[in-house]
């Protein structure tokens, strides 16, 4: 990794993962959003951070002027690597307008409430498991033993994995979150496990097909045609990327919360019925994605001068805490029953998984809090967050308290 | 008072059918259709009002009828 400079003024030179943005970047956050309000870096080779809802609204719902080719900030100018049109790495989430919708609606179904809720019965099966196997213990894993597995679990039964291979899938989730900033050459090399055990259950899928996703892609059919091998896989690794450490953040930011707030905890242990509006409330104080996007032509936007292949990073967990749209934005309230938060984004990217990631996180909470109606983080220094566009605690020690 | 969703905005967060599933459903992709001719009651009018103050596309609106 290479060094970089620390930043100064994180309206002239934001870095997403910079270690004050990583740990706590809603004061960060705000400040922006009193003077800018939209923040520029020299840094990736450009870009900037709009900190407000309308500016991130404003560019979410704009597919003329910003494209979707690439979601996620690497190091140097994307036009450097040129993806292939119109599939894009990972459809529909890298695509733009009209292919996207073709994409979109292809997978829309298969996570749809209905197939996505009679998923219920077997989550929850998984997180009473995963609590009997912390039976005993003092400190309690929320995040490494509990938060991360139920998604890497849901996403590899979903796809049709076999339950043996659990611990290779999550090695692969590692492998996608913790080389982010690495050099291309190298992110080749690191991915040719994923691309090889893909391929093979592609091939043992297309010999033997079942009822799963995999095997649906494989099947599915657009005028006609069955689906190219590359968007099958492409959009295979997209459920892969998006689904898993993004629900691990949400239950695992969830669950710190719980153990940090002792009354929010009590209540929601004692009146079941605020759950909906909690989850909701988790979603929107601790949204943990930001995603992307990418300026088509140089232009004036935002009262700001945006140039060809700049760098958007829509911040909606910024966006989620704008008093301009949020009462009391800065507090979390259990019970808050006006909630139009952008967690899952907003327009025609809208989380395609958005309805297996709230039934996980409510079914993660459910029966943790039921098992452990009292607990407290062991060991603040402990806790600490993942750096990159999905944010949220990866380890955390919570004592169990009587 | 009748309550509409517009096709165009909705994108599927799910959240009417999720907090008023009296007076909203889904379609096949999970995008949020209304019920019937959407006609709201006495008892009905506060559960689509806060089905559209939860809806991040602005996409529920409450007519008022003739």
């Amino acid at each position: 990794m290479t060094i970089k400079p620390p930043v100064e003024d994180f309206a002239t030179d934001w870095d997403h993962t910079d270690e004050r943005w990583v740990q706590d970047p809603y004061p960060i956050w705000e400040d922006l959003r009193s003077r800018c309000p939209v923040a520029h870096t020299d840094r990736y080779g450009g870009g900037w951070f709009p900190a407000t809802h309308a500016g991130v609204s404003a560019v979410a719902n704009d597919t003329e002027n910003f494209t979707s080719r690439t979601v996620v900030i690497g190091n140097g100018r994307p036009e450097e690597d040129a993806l292939p049109a119109p599939i894009g790495v990972a459809p529909p989430i890298t695509s733009d307008p009209p292919f996207h919708q073709i994409a979109r609606r292809l997978i829309l179904p298969a996570f749809a409430p209905g197939p996505v809720n009679a998923l219920e019965p077997r989550i929850r099966e998984l997180c009473v498991g995963l609590l009997d196997q912390m039976k005993g213990q003092e400190v309690v894993n929320g995040g490494m033993d509990y938060a991360q597995y139920i998604p890497a679990a849901v996403i590899s039964r979903m796809l049709g994995f076999p339950e043996k291979d659990d611990d290779i899938f999550r090695e692969f989730v590692h492998i996608v979150l913790e080389g982010v900033d690495h050099p291309r050459e190298e992110r080749i090399e690191e991915f040719a496990p994923i691309e090889e055990y893909f391929t093979a259950q592609i091939q043992d899928h297309q010999e033997r097909p079942r009822d799963d996703l995999t095997s649906y892609l494989l099947n599915v059919e657009v005028g006609g045609e069955k689906l190219a091998i590359e968007h099958v896989f492409g959009t295979m690794l997209l459920v892969l990327v998006a689904g898993i450490d993004t629900t691990w953040s949400a239950i695992g930011a969830s669950l710190l919360h719980l153990a940090t707030h002792p009354d929010d905890l009590e209540r929601l242990v004692n009146e079941p019925e605020l759950m909906p509006f909690a989850i909701e409330e988790f979603l929107r104080f601790y949204a943990p994605v930001t995603m992307a996007r990418l300026v088509k032509h140089d232009m004036d936007y935002l009262g700001v001068p945006m140039k060809e292949y700049d760098w958007i990073l829509l911040g909606f967990p910024a966006a989620n805490r704008d008093p301009a749209v949020f009462k009391d934005a800065d507090k979390f309230i259990i019970d808050r029953l006006e909630n139009r938060h952008l967690a899952f984004g907003l327009g025609i990217h809208r989380c395609a998984g958005s309805n297996l990631a709230r039934l996980e996180l409510r079914v993660a909470i459910e029966e943790f809090i039921k098992r452990y109606p009292r607990f407290e983080v062991a060991d603040r220094r402990a806790v600490t967050f993942a750096q990159g566009q999905v944010r949220g605690p990866r380890n955390l020690p919570f004592r169990v308290l009587a | 008072m009748k309550v509409v969703i517009d096709a165009e905005r909705c994108q599927g967060h799910g959240r009417c059918f999720s907090l008023a599933p009296g007076i909203f459903e889904f379609d096949d992709l999970g995008n949020g259709v209304v019920i019937g001719d959407g006609t709201l009651t006495d008892e009905t009018i506060e559960l689509a009002r806060l089905a559209q103050s939860n809806c991040p596309e602005h996409a529920i609106s409450i007519e008022e009828s003739a």
